[in-house]
């Protein structure tokens, strides 16, 4: 069949289920509007924080990053992954324990300070936007690319799809359709990897293909690290960038991971303290199955790339491929402008360098996208991985959205200006916040503003800088006062900022950055994506030597923080 | 102060050292063996490369996962040791 009527199917048939879930899993309470009634078992509940948190960049990006930067782009698998350890031990069982529904309302009562709250609120909005609107980008670069439909169709297809099930359904709708696009998108992302690995190493398992040798016996990655020097880059297994740099940047992934919301209220729907524990366990299991397989993507593609294009030496004058004789896949991805060749020596052949002498330029999310035609892989797979990467935008910016909605109608109108709200009226303006913020994220995805790109570095830094800091302390830390909590968050946030806005320019205007964006301008090194673990280290100390010196918090929250300590009476509490 | 607070701060206890333990192995597999011990473990070959690489791109999430589920058994096991579990 053609492909591109095939993929229609594939993404239709996608679309139908997450439509007919939304229609079955209506919200009828503010409980399930934003928990969904602490109903969902532990593994179910697993696999929607996996698709909640595997974002359009983890399914499309993250090989590619791998594949052109090997060793270096450990940092984002260790950081993306070991802050669910964090999430499991440090957060998630004692924020499900305090039993309510946002992030902003446990550092509320927990500071006793409508301050606090309100800037955690802020923090909660500024990192979730930015967030999301990468997640419409994918969505129209996904349509746009795979169904030939044109970018703003796309993104507002894919917007009608979200108001439809996050509107009705809240967070009920949301997990329900979160758990069908983990298995549309981790069956799009691993059949065409197992495919790769079985072609190259002889072994269906990638992961174990990663590690394994090539047809003629050489080791994988030895052979990768040879036909990369070859071509005049480092060694693909090797350490290029600083090694405090990687630390604090793995470190501030880690941290910002457990500190974003979006990920944190997943943990309030499910019945149980315990089962908060395990199902950090869960989601870390399907989050690692793709993540896992990313690094075996990343080598495998770079080195299927490299040979397609260079299948002689390369010292030898017809080493490189003809520019003439190159294959169809090519061709079809020239076209998206993601492969871009330019034939500087006039000899009619690709010749992919490092240097100035490079020909080929290849955009990093090609190793993903392209990777079922260089393969070879039959048209449905390459309707499946369409299918794929809409899953992942989708299910990621319906987490991001709801966090966003809950805060509005929860934290700022019944928490601060109408606390008189009943719950039937709550539950309506839960739904009206859901529906503006698909508008304000559809209309910044049209438009998006400068700061779009730069969703890692101010997400992650404002999310470890801020609210990790305050919700671990305010668990296990008794002393921390109302004080000591907004002076620091207030300076984990404004040293993150300022560090970020250094080198990227104010609010992110180009022209206005203080000083060029290279480690050696950098004070030891350290980039601004890394800032947030400085960041948040200066909030805790900042937060215990104010509390110090300020007056204890009264009794009754300091027993409040000896009953979330404490899975008992679990049920009690539900906070209404 | 009555018995309930006692187990209760002495539940608390059991449940930092615990978590103190998993941290620590945590750190160790990650930065240290993925990152700031490569160097030492360069002689160590796994696949056509060294075991610091395989901490960095596998290993370490491997860990992770077995650390959740540990930490989640044994705090089952402390929760009802202390009576605190839930009904």
């Amino acid at each position: 069949m053609e492909l591109q009527t095939l993929t229609f199917i594939v993404v239709g048939l996608t679309f139908a289920l997450y439509m007919g879930i939304a229609v079955w899993a209506r919200a009828s309470s503010t409980g399930e509007f934003y928990a969904a009634g602490r109903g969902i078992h532990p593994v179910a509940n697993g696999m929607a924080t996996a698709a909640d948190w595997m974002s359009a960049a983890s399914f499309i990006s993250m090989a590619g990053l791998i594949a052109f930067k090997g060793y270096d782009a450990s940092l984002f698998l260790m950081g993306w992954t070991g802050g669910y350890v964090l999430l499991a031990m440090l957060l998630a069982p004692y924020l499900r324990k305090f039993g309510k529904f946002t992030v902003p309302e446990f550092i509320g009562d927990r500071y006793y300070s409508q301050t606090a709250r309100v800037v955690a609120v802020i923090c909660l909005i500024v990192a979730s936007i930015t967030y999301v609107i990468g997640q419409m980008k994918g969505i129209g670069v996904a349509f746009s690319r795979f169904l030939e439909v044109d970018f703003t169709t796309g993104l507002l297809i894919g917007m009608a799809i979200v108001f439809f099930y996050a509107v009705l359904g809240g967070m009920k709708g949301i997990t329900y359709t979160q758990i069908a696009q983990y298995c549309v998108l981790i069956m799009a992302y691993t059949i065409p990897a197992i495919f790769i690995s079985l072609q190259l190493t002889g072994n269906p398992v990638p992961q174990l293909g990663l590690f394994g040798s090539v047809a003629d016996g050489t080791p994988l990655l030895t052979k990768l690290d040879q036909t990369v020097v070859d071509l005049g880059f480092s060694q693909y297994t090797a350490q290029k960038g600083g090694t405090l740099n990687m630390v604090l940047y793995t470190f501030s992934l880690m941290i910002g991971t457990a500190g974003l919301p979006h990920v944190i209220i997943r943990f309030f729907t499910v019945p149980k303290v315990k089962d908060a524990r395990s199902s950090a366990g869960w989601a870390l299991v399907f989050i690692s199955i793709l993540y896992t397989t990313a690094p075996a993507v990343g080598a495998m593609a770079m080195l299927n790339l490299a040979n397609t294009v260079q299948p002689g030496p390369v010292a030898a004058a017809d080493g490189a491929m003809e520019y003439e004789a190159r294959p169809q896949w090519f061709k079809n991805w020239e076209t998206t402008g993601l492969l871009k060749f330019e034939d500087k020596n006039k000899n009619g052949r690709i010749e992919y360098r490092n240097g100035d002498t490079n020909e080929l330029k290849v955009d990093r999310d090609i190793m993903v996208l392209a990777n079922p035609e260089i393969a070879k892989l039959p048209n449905w797979v390459i309707a499946l991985v369409a299918a794929g990467g809409l899953a992942a935008a989708l299910s990621t910016a319906a987490g991001l959205l709801l966090a966003i909605a809950s805060s509005i109608s929860h934290d700022l109108l019944k928490g601060i200006f109408k606390p008189d709200i009943s719950e039937k009226g709550e539950l309506l303006a839960a739904r009206v916040a859901m529906a503006g913020a698909i508008a304000v994220a559809g209309y910044l995805g049209l438009h998006p503003p400068g700061f779009a790109a730069q969703t890692v570095a101010l997400a992650f830094g404002l999310a470890a800088a801020s609210i990790f800091p305050a919700l671990m302390m305010g668990i296990f830390n008794k002393r921390i006062n109302n004080t000591g909590a907004v002076v620091g968050m207030l300076v984990g946030i404004t040293s993150t900022l300022v560090y970020i806005f250094w080198f990227k320019g104010w609010f992110f205007i180009p022209g206005t950055a203080m000083a060029a964006n290279t480690p050696d301008n950098h004070i030891l090194g350290i980039s601004p994506e890394a800032f947030g673990a400085v960041g948040a280290m200066l909030n805790f100390a900042s937060a215990i030597l104010v509390s110090k010196v300020t007056a204890e918090p009264p009794e009754h929250i300091q027993h409040m923080v000896e009953d979330i300590r404490i899975p008992k009476g679990s049920g009690a509490a539900t906070g209404h | 102060m009555s018995t309930q607070d006692t187990s209760g701060m002495a539940y608390w206890k059991a449940n930092v050292r615990l978590i103190t333990i998993c941290l620590v192995i945590w750190a160790v597999c990650s930065y240290g063996f993925g990152i700031l011990l490569r160097p030492m473990l360069s002689g160590i070959a796994v696949g056509g490369t060294d075991l610091g690489f395989w901490f960095a791109q596998q290993g370490s999430m491997i860990v992770f996962l077995v650390l959740v589920f540990v930490y989640a058994y044994k705090m089952n096991k402390l929760d009802s040791q202390f009576g605190v579990q839930e009904d």
